[in-house]
C-alpha cells in the first residue's frame, strides 16, 4: 500500500538528512519532489498544489526548530500536511437518536460496494448495534443473492424484494423499525456518474429514506477519475465521506488523498483485504505515518491483538527472554504471525525498518515461510526442544525429510541460536533499540494522544539513547484499560 | 537472508504480542462485548445482467466517450510557433488530469521545447501521444493448421473480464468462430455461472468444473472439447484475485502451459484493465506480463468520466498495445481500439 509514495518520501527524506541548513532553492527541490511523490500518486492535481502550497506556509511561518534539522522540519511540515489532508482525526460514528441510524452506498462498478456494505454491517455489529442489511441492487439479480449470503456468514438480516429500489429502501427502513435494529445499511447498484437516469434514482432513494450517513465506495487503483466519480455523487447525495476498498493491493491511494481536498469530505473507513474483517475506520495519523514510511505502530499492535492468542504469546514469551526458547515455540509464533497477514505487510507497519529489510521481507511468500516450517517439522521433538544435537546426518535427514537442502537446514539452525543468544542476553539487559521502542509503544497502544509517529522519526535519526529494560515496557495500567509509562524513562 | 528476515519478524512480532498480551491479562478484558466469531468471507453467485440493447451499427468511439472539461479546452486554443511556460504548464495539466502519468507528460513536454509547435500545440501534443501508440494491434485468431486458439484473460478483480469475455465471444462468434469459453475462475463459483448467461447468449460452449477445482483442468478440458467439436477459438477466464504474488504467477504460467498444449495454442493473452485506474495500472500490467506475457490489452469503462490515459504510458514503457475498448454494458459495446480517436478524446481537442 501507498509503496510507491513511501519510496519517493524516504528518498527525499535520506536527501534531506544530510544538509545542515535548508536554502530556498534546497526547499523548491524538495517540494518539486513532493510533488512528483504525489502526481505518480495519483493524486488530483489541484490538491497536489494546495498541499504543496501549505507545507510552503507551513515551513516559512515556522521558526527554525532547535532540535530538527531542516531536513526534519520539511518531513514534518508533510506530515502534519498529510494528516491535515487526510481528514484530520478518524471520524467519529454517532448514532441517530431515534433509531434506526441509516447509512446508504453508492458508488461506481466494480468498487466493492456489496461486500463493503457486509463489512460495514459487521463493523456495527462489533460495535454492539444490532445491524440490518438492505439490498436495494436490483441492477445486478445476484447482488442480492450476494448479501444475502454474506449476511448469513456475519449473522446480520438482510432485507430485499422485487420492486424497485426506491421501493425495497423504503420498505427495509420500515422493517428495521418494526423488527428493532438500529442501524440499517442500504446497498445500491453500481453507477456511472454520466449516467443520468442512474442518479436520479439513487437520488431517489436517498430522499426516501433521508440517510443519515451517505457513503461514496472507491476503489483505491482510481486515478485522476475518484475526482469526478466524488464529485458527482457529492452533487446528487451530500455525502457524509469515503469508504475505500482494495486498500491492500499496491495502491497508489490518490483517490483516497483527493476526495477530502476536492469534495471536502473525509475517508471514513477502509477495506484493508479481502476478508470480511479487514475493514476499519481510517486513522488520517496512522496512514500520513505510513505514506511517509515511518512505520505505524499502532495497527500492528491492534493486528497483534486480534490475530494472536495472547495465552500462547505470553507462554513463548517468557521462555524467550529466559533462553529457554525452542523451535516449538518459534513454530507457534510463526502460524501466529502468519495470522497476522503477509509479512511483506507486517514489516511495512514496524517502525524502524529500513527500506532494504522492507524490500527483501515484501520478497518474501508463503512458500518460504512453508520451507521453514517443513524444516522444523521434519525434526525429532527432542531435536526441536535441542537443536544443538542436531548433526551431520541428522541435518541430511531433515533437509530430506523436508524437501530442502541442508544449506536451507544450516542457516535456520544457525540463525535461530543467536537470536536465542540475543535474546537470553537481552533478557538480563537492554531490547535493542528499535525493538525498545516497538515495545514502549506496545505499553501505550491504547491512549489516543500518542503522537502520530514523528517521534519515531525523529528518534531514528539521532542516535538511540541507552535502550529501556523489557520489562520497563510493560507500564502500569489505570482504570479504562489506560496505560502510563513506568516512571524513569 | 529470508531466514534472517522471518526469524526477526517473528521475533519484533512475538515482543509485541508479549507485551500486549500482558497488558491484555492484566485488563482482564473488561466487559468488552466480544466481535462475534467471523466466518471465512463466501465467494457468492455475481451473475451479471447486463441490459440488452437493440442491434445498432458500430457507434464511433468518440461518440461514447464521456463529457467534455474546461482545461481540455484551453489546450485547443494554444497557438503556434514557440511555446512559453504557461501553455507548457497547460499541457502538463491537460496530460496528468487524463491519468497518462508523469513520466510520458514530461516526454511530451520536453518534445515540446525541443521541437516547439509548428501547427499549433494540440496537434504537436496530439503528434508526440500518437506516435507512442504506433504499433501492431491486430488480434490472432487462427491457430496452425490442426490446432485450436487459445485466448487468455486476465486481471484483477471487478475490472470486467467477464463482460469481455461475453461480448468478444458474441464478436468472434459473428465473424464466424465457433468458440468455447472455459470457466477458469473457480475461485468464485459465481463467475461461471455469470459466464454460463453469456455463453447463452452468444451460442458458445461452456467448460465449468466446481468450485476450487484446478483452472488449469478446466481449460486442458475446453481445448479438448474445442478440439472434439470442431470449434476453433477457446477463451480462457482466470481468477482476478491477487492473491499472493507468487501463486498468481504459478498459476497463470501453469494455465497458460496447460492451454499452449496438445492441440491448444496461446495466440493472445489479453489483461482486462480498468478506465479509472491510475497509474497503478502500469504495475499490473508489469506484474501480468511477468505471469502470463500479455499480448494486448482491452480498456473497460471508457464510457465513463475517466480516460484511461495510463495505456499510453503502458504502451510506451511495455509496449503491450490496446487491443480493444469496452464502451457500455451492452453485448455489442466492445469495440477495436482507435489510436486516433482515443487521442483525440485525450486531449478534446
Amino acid at each position: 500500500m501507498f509503496d510507491a509514495l513511501t519510496d519517493r518520501f524516504e528518498r527525499l527524506s535520506a536527501s534531506l538528512r544530510s544538509r545542515g541548513r535548508l536554502s530556498e532553492a534546497d526547499l523548491d527541490e524538495a517540494l518539486r519532489d513532493v510533488r512528483s511523490a504525489l502526481i505518480e500518486a495519483d493524486v488530483e492535481l489541484s490538491v497536489v498544489r494546495a498541499f504543496l502550497d501549505a507545507v510552503r506556509d507551513r515551513l516559512r511561518g515556522q521558526a527554525l526548530s532547535q532540535s530538527l534539522t531542516p531536513g526534519q522540519q520539511v518531513i514534518k511540515a508533510v506530515h502534519a500536511q498529510l494528516i491535515d489532508i487526510l481528514g484530520g482525526s478518524a471520524l467519529k460514528i454517532t448514532y441517530a437518536p431515534r433509531p434506526p441510524t441509516v447509512v446508504l452506498l453508492a458508488g461506481l462498478q466494480g468498487a466493492g460496494k456489496t461486500t463493503t456494505a457486509a463489512k460495514l454491517a459487521r463493523w456495527f455489529a462489533q460495535q454492539g448495534r444490532h445491524p440490518m442489511l438492505v439490498a436495494a441492487d436490483l441492477q445486478r439479480p445476484a447482488a442480492v443473492e450476494q448479501l444475502r449470503v454474506l449476511g448469513a456468514s456475519i449473522g446480520v438480516d438482510v432485507f430485499s424484494e422485487p420492486t424497485t429500489p426506491v421501493e425495497v429502501a423504503r420498505r427495509g427502513l420500515e422493517t428495521a423499525q418494526r423488527i428493532g435494529r438500529d442501524v440499517v445499511i442500504v446497498d445500491t447498484a453500481g453507477r456511472l456518474a454520466v449516467d443520468e437516469a442512474l442518479m436520479d434514482e439513487v437520488a431517489q432513494v436517498s430522499a426516501a429514506i433521508a440517510p443519515h450517513y451517505t457513503f461514496l465506495v472507491i476503489d483505491a487503483v482510481t486515478g485522476q477519475d475518484a475526482v469526478h466519480t466524488a464529485r458527482a455523487f457529492h452533487d446528487r447525495l451530500e455525502l457524509t465521506g469515503l469508504i475505500v476498498t482494495k486498500l491492500d493491493y499496491d495502491a497508489r491511494g490518490g483517490a483516497v488523498l483527493s476526495a477530502r481536498g476536492v469534495v471536502g469530505r473525509p475517508v471514513v473507513f477502509a477495506a484493508t483485504g479481502e476478508k470480511i474483517e479487514d475493514f476499519d475506520l481510517f486513522h488520517p495519523d496512522r496512514m500520513a505515518s505510513r505514506i511517509l514510511g515511518m512505520g505505524d505502530a499502532l495497527t500492528l499492535i491492534e493486528q497483534a491483538e486480534r490475530a494472536m492468542d495472547p495465552e500462547v504469546v505470553a507462554e513463548s514469551a517468557g521462555r524467550l527472554m529466559s533462553g529457554t526458547f525452542t523451535l516449538d515455540d518459534f513454530l507457534a509464533q510463526l502460524n501466529q504471525v502468519r495470522k497476522m497477514g503477509s509479512l511483506g505487510g507486517l514489516m511495512r507497519l514496524m517502525p524502524g525498518m529500513t527500506k532494504e529489510m522492507r524490500t527483501a521481507a515484501s520478497s518474501i511468500d508463503e512458500r518460504q515461510l512453508g520451507q521453514v516450517e517443513a524444516i522444523i517439522r521434519s525434526m525429532t521433538p527432542r531435536e526441536r526442544r535441542e537443536p544443538a544435537l542436531i548433526d551431520g546426518s541428522r541435518r541430511a535427514r531433515i533437509a530430506r525429510g523436508s524437501g530442502t537442502t541442508v544449506p536451507a537446514v544450516n542457516q535456520l539452525l544457525k540463525q535461530f541460536t543467536e537470536m536465542r543468544k540475543m535474546m537470553r542476553s537481552m533478557g538480563s539487559g537492554g531490547l535493542p533499540p528499535q525493538m525498545g521502542r516497538m515495545a514502549q509503544l506496545a505499553a501505550r497502544a491504547r491512549p489516543q494522544d500518542l503522537p502520530p509517529g514523528f517521534e519515531a522519526l525523529a528518534d531514528a535519526t539521532r542516535p538511540a539513547p541507552s535502550a529501556p529494560a523489557p520489562r520497563g515496557a510493560r507500564g502500569k495500567k489505570k482504570k479504562g484499560g489506560r496505560v502510563t509509562p513506568p516512571k524513569g524513562r | 537472508m529470508s531466514t534472517v528476515i522471518i526469524i526477526l519478524v517473528v521475533v519484533a512480532l512475538l515482543a509485541i504480542g508479549a507485551t500486549v498480551a500482558t497488558v491484555v491479562v492484566r485488563r482482564r478484558r473488561p466487559a468488552l462485548v466480544a466481535p462475534p466469531p467471523v466466518a471465512p468471507l463466501p465467494e457468492v453467485l455475481v451473475p451479471e445482467e447486463a441490459p440488452r440493447p437493440e442491434l445498432r451499427d458500430e457507434p464511433a468511439m468518440r461518440a461514447r466517450l464521456g463529457a467534455s472539461r474546461g482545461v481540455f479546452d484551453r489546450l485547443r486554443g494554444l497557438g503556434a510557433g514557440d511555446v512559453g511556460e504557461d501553455d507548457l504548464a497547460t499541457v502538463e495539466e491537460v496530460l496528468l488530469r487524463s491519468d497518462v502519468g508523469l513520466a510520458t507528460t514530461e516526454a511530451v513536454l520536453d518534445s515540446l521545447r525541443r521541437d516547439g509547435a509548428p501547427e499549433g500545440v494540440a496537434t504537436a501534443v496530439r503528434g508526440v501521444l500518437r506516435a507512442s501508440l504506433d504499433r501492431p494491434r491486430d488480434v490472432v485468431e487462427v491457430a496452425d493448421e490442426g490446432r485450436v486458439a487459445v485466448w487468455l484473460f486476465v486481471g484483477v478483480n471487478g475490472v470486467g473480464k467477464t463482460t469481455t469475455i461475453g461480448k468478444l465471444a458474441r464478436r468472434e462468434g459473428e465473424r464466424g468462430h465457433r468458440v468455447v469459453i472455459a470457466a477458469g475462475d473457480t475461485f468464485r463459483a459465481a463467475a461461471a455461472d455469470q459466464l454460463a448467461l453469456w455463453a447463452d447468449r452468444t451460442g458458445a460452449d461452456l467448460v465449468r468444473a466446481h468450485e476450487g477445482a484446478d483452472p488449469g483442468s478446466v481449460v486442458h478440458d475446453a481445448v479438448g472439447r474445442a478440439a472434439a467439436r470442431g470449434a476453433d477459438l477457446v477463451f480462457a477466464d482466470t481468477a482476478g484475485r491477487r492473491a499472493n504474488s507468487s501463486n498468481l504467477l504459478d498459476e497463470l504460467a501453469k494455465v497458460r502451459r496447460v492451454a499452449d498444449r496438445g492441440p491448444g495454442q496461446v495466440l493472445e493473452t489479453l489483461l482486462v484493465l480498468d478506465a479509472t485506474t491510475g497509474q497503478n495500472a502500469l504495475s499490473q500490467a508489469r506484474e501480468f506480463l511477468a505471469a502470463a506475457q500479455v499480448s494486448g490489452i482491452v480498456l473497460t469503462k471508457l464510457d465513463g468520466t475517466a480516460r484511461g490515459g495510463v495505456v499510453v504510458a503502458i504502451e510506451r514503457e511495455l509496449g503491450i498495445p490496446v487491443k480493444f475498448v469496452g464502451v457500455g454494458e451492452g453485448v455489442d459495446d466492445l469495440l477495436p481500439f482507435d489510436p486516433d480517436e482515443f487521442v483525440d478524446a485525450l486531449l478534446r481537442a
